[in-house]
């Protein structure tokens, strides 16, 4: 039986979030027509904004559904950004990166945390900014000292976007001090096809997407109902007090594997680990994991199949160690005994490499 | 009359039922595999994978093309809104000089709005009109890109309100004899007109989940390869779809719309029989009982499950859709139906106000039966019937729609 150890990849569907897709797939209507179907469509999305917006402390009307985070942080940037230049952490995820293509990169301390005083640096050193910054890492679950860093930005007045992908769910999250917050559906136990952005009210939001005026004209395009009805289930239950049981069980496996743990003495969310075991490529690990059948990544499923060290633990200062690194990701379901299973396979894959490395000694 | 113990669903232009076979193809990939299908480093993620392969090779099947040649979206909006932006601001970054963008007055507002978000980056909409039958005539587009030549030109496969099927071969061979592109929103086509990517010589297409009795979320953009269709992504990210939609592939939908698309490769021609004749059964019905009920549109070249039916003697559409609360059916766009003004494509057709805003928008579909029509055509007649009653006691039909139908002005979005 496979151990599916990958959850920041995509966390499995949780039953309040299948129950909520089915029901919603057996509604024919769609949320704009007027007739009862319609109306009752219309509920369902309401609903959903309801959740989402009392999980994340936002105001319903300023929850915007979209297809998801990498689209949530996308029109956020472009929207937040005009006038602005940008300033993104050197750990965000790669679609933050991409959707802010000129950002000045603001340096991680060697645990992956934000070096605040480079933030404070770079805002007062030029003009009005934006900084995105990501609440918790993919790669390491690092948390970002985002209280700290809102304080700065409104000091600069600086407009501040937080990716709350991996955290949400997961650790306490809130729009808070920020002016915008991304999350998505799939990264806290809903289905993949849905997201939302949730904005500070009296932020203008012109659509990338154009089409016929949903979402207050905010993002076109009928509804994605049975994700949306999902994301709202599951921002519903995935409460963070249930997701705090994985961190006994991530630290088991930490004590356990006797390797490096990138980020290790930073705050983390409790179903991450990053294990760097110098000179065996990341690939070799995850193969053999695979083959074991446990299920880890070497970085985010966006570049994976890529062989590429990552730049989130390039900027912590890792070095060549950098691709020797695998992501240990525990989903909100991980069982009881998954240190057990993944140390098993884990000293199984070690020993075989041992041998290895001692009959190519010889 | 008795009441329908649900009611009758006659809106299938807005949103169609997700077939059971649909669901049940889905399902697994919710239950059983929930991985990212970018996690091709261990063999959960390597199954989604392949299954988001096979969707995309029944997706290209549908519409004549290759799976490389498919691109999955959330929807069709965002597929028109990537087909029109992208290809433009592509070719504004090769330096070309062909910056008009020649599309029809009946379009889909994400299309039009697309083409109009365009005029700000530097380009010339060119918004061409069509004939009482709804048709764009091939000789003004003839005309039009000989007068001066245009980057794209965008034409939908079928209108949404009106049904009517245009002459995409023949748009097609226009527009590239004279070196356009040639974009066709084909969300309203799809499973129900034979479209393929070949014979009408389209180098994008755009496709809907939801219009085909699949999920809504999920879209699909045809991008041609020989010879190449370059496009600007919309937004940047991981990287997924050859750089150009980033975002994780939402593998369970994906796999409905294959599914759907394998069911309506399957069964399209056959839907469309039955379909037409419910719609026949349906107007028959409701001539009989409603003297003066006409038909709005082409009846030549139409989808099958289409009817825009006005209705006479001075009542509102909106009046009889209060009086038939047990049929759902619709005056328009759903992404408009709860704007007062009157439809576009309508007024686009010569159609005067009075007669525009007496007229429903009928969707027959794959799960509506004889009973159906034969209810919803009974139901229409009675509550246009009291509807008259009411114009004729000097009410206002808008009154009463406004009394029977009261619904706050936030959702009219």
């Amino acid at each position: 039986m496979a151990l599916y150890l990958d959850a920041n990849a995509t966390e499995p569907l949780r039953p309040e979030a299948r129950a909520a897709v089915i029901r919603a797939l057996d509604l024919v209507g769609n949320p704009s027509s007027v007739h009862g179907a319609g109306r009752a469509a219309r509920r369902v999305l309401e609903t959903a904004r309801d959740q989402v917006a009392a999980r994340f402390g936002a105001s319903p009307a300023e929850v915007v559904f979209t297809s998801g985070g990498t689209e949530a942080n996308a029109i956020a940037i472009a929207a937040l950004s005009r006038g602005r230049r940008v300033l993104a952490g050197a750990t965000e995820h790669p679609a933050v990166l991409a959707a802010a293509p000129g950002a000045t990169l603001l340096p991680v301390l060697a645990d992956g945390t934000l070096d605040l005083a480079a933030l404070d640096a770079a805002l007062a050193g030029g003009p009005a900014a934006l900084v995105c910054l990501m609440a918790a890492n993919n790669e390491t679950g690092v948390l970002h000292p985002l209280a700290e860093a809102a304080s700065l930005c409104r000091a600069h007045g600086a407009l501040l976007h937080v990716d709350g992908v991996q955290a949400a769910g997961r650790v306490a999250l809130a729009i808070g001090q920020a002016d915008s917050l991304a999350i998505s559906g799939h990264k806290l136990g809903g289905p993949k096809g849905a997201g939302a952005l949730l904005l500070r009210p009296g932020i203008d939001l012109p659509a990338l997407i154009a089409g016929g005026g949903q979402e207050r004209g905010r993002r076109g395009g009928t509804e994605a109902l049975p994700a949306i009805a999902g994301l709202g289930a599951a921002a519903e239950a995935a409460d963070p007090a249930a997701a705090a049981r994985l961190a006994p069980l991530r630290d088991a496996i930490e004590a356990g594997a006797e390797a490096a743990v990138a980020g290790a003495g930073a705050p983390r969310l409790p179903n991450t680990t990053s294990l760097v075991l110098p000179g065996v490529a990341a690939e070799t690990q995850v193969i053999a994991l695979d083959l074991a059948g446990v299920q880890v990544s070497a970085g985010s499923a966006c570049s994976s199949g890529k062989v590429r060290a990552s730049h989130v633990l390039a900027a912590m200062g890792l070095g060549a160690a950098a691709g020797s690194a695998i992501r240990v990701s525990l989903p909100w379901d991980a069982p009881p005994d998954t240190a057990e299973r993944f140390l098993a396979a884990w000293s199984a894959m070690r020993a075989r490499l041992s041998r290895k490395a001692m009959a190519g000694a010889t | 009359m008795t009441r329908p113990n649900r009611p009758i669903y006659l809106d299938n232009h807005a949103t169609t039922p997700v077939d059971p076979r649909v669901l049940a193809a889905m399902r697994p990939w919710w239950e059983e595999n929930f991985a990212n299908p970018g996690s091709i480093e261990h063999a959960m993620g390597r199954a989604a994978e392949a299954a988001v392969e096979e969707a995309r090779g029944h997706v290209a099947a549908l519409i004549g093309a290759e799976a490389t040649e498919i691109l999955f979206t959330s929807g069709a909006t965002e597929a028109n809104n990537l087909a029109i932006k992208g290809a433009a601001r592509f070719a504004k970054g090769q330096g070309t000089e062909r910056l008009r963008i020649v599309t029809v007055v009946t379009e889909h507002k994400c299309v039009l709005e697309s083409v109009k978000d365009l005029a700000a980056e530097g380009f010339e909409p060119v918004i061409l009109p069509v004939g009482p039958d709804g048709l764009l005539d091939p000789d003004l587009l003839d005309r039009t890109l000989a007068a001066a030549p245009a980057l794209l030109v965008s034409v939908m496969a079928v209108n949404n309100e009106i049904g009517v099927a245009q002459d995409l071969a023949g748009i097609g061979a226009v527009a590239k004899r004279h070196g356009a592109l040639f974009h066709t929103d084909a969300a309203q086509a799809a499973g129900r007109v034979a479209i393929d990517v070949q014979a009408i010589r389209a180098d994008l297409v755009s496709l809907s989940g939801h219009k085909v009795y699949g999920p809504k979320g999920i879209g699909a953009l045809y991008v041609r390869r020989r010879p190449r269709v370059r496009l600007a992504p919309l937004f940047s990210g991981g990287g997924q779809e050859r750089g150009l939609r980033s975002g994780t592939l939402p593998a369970p939908l994906i796999v409905g719309l294959g599914e759907a698309c394998r069911i309506a490769s399957l069964e399209g021609a056959l839907d469309s029989g039955r379909i037409a004749g419910q719609r026949d059964r349906f107007l028959a019905a409701l001539s009989a009982a409603v003297p003066g009920v006409a038909v709005n549109g082409t009846m030549d070249r139409r989808v099958a499950g289409n009817l825009s039916v006005s209705f006479p003697g001075g009542v509102t559409a909106q009046a009889i859709m209060a009086a038939a609360p047990d049929v759902c059916v619709s005056t328009g766009s759903a992404c408009s139906s709860a704007e007062v003004e009157t439809s576009y494509v309508l007024k686009a057709l010569g159609l005067e106000e009075a007669r525009a805003r007496s007229t429903l928008r009928i969707g027959i579909g794959r799960f509506t039966s004889p009973a159906d029509v034969d209810l919803a055509a009974r139901a229409l007649a009675g509550a246009w019937q009291r509807a008259m009653q009411s114009v004729e006691s000097t009410e206002s039909p808008d009154k009463l729609a406004a009394a029977r139908n009261p619904r706050p002005a936030s959702a009219a979005e």
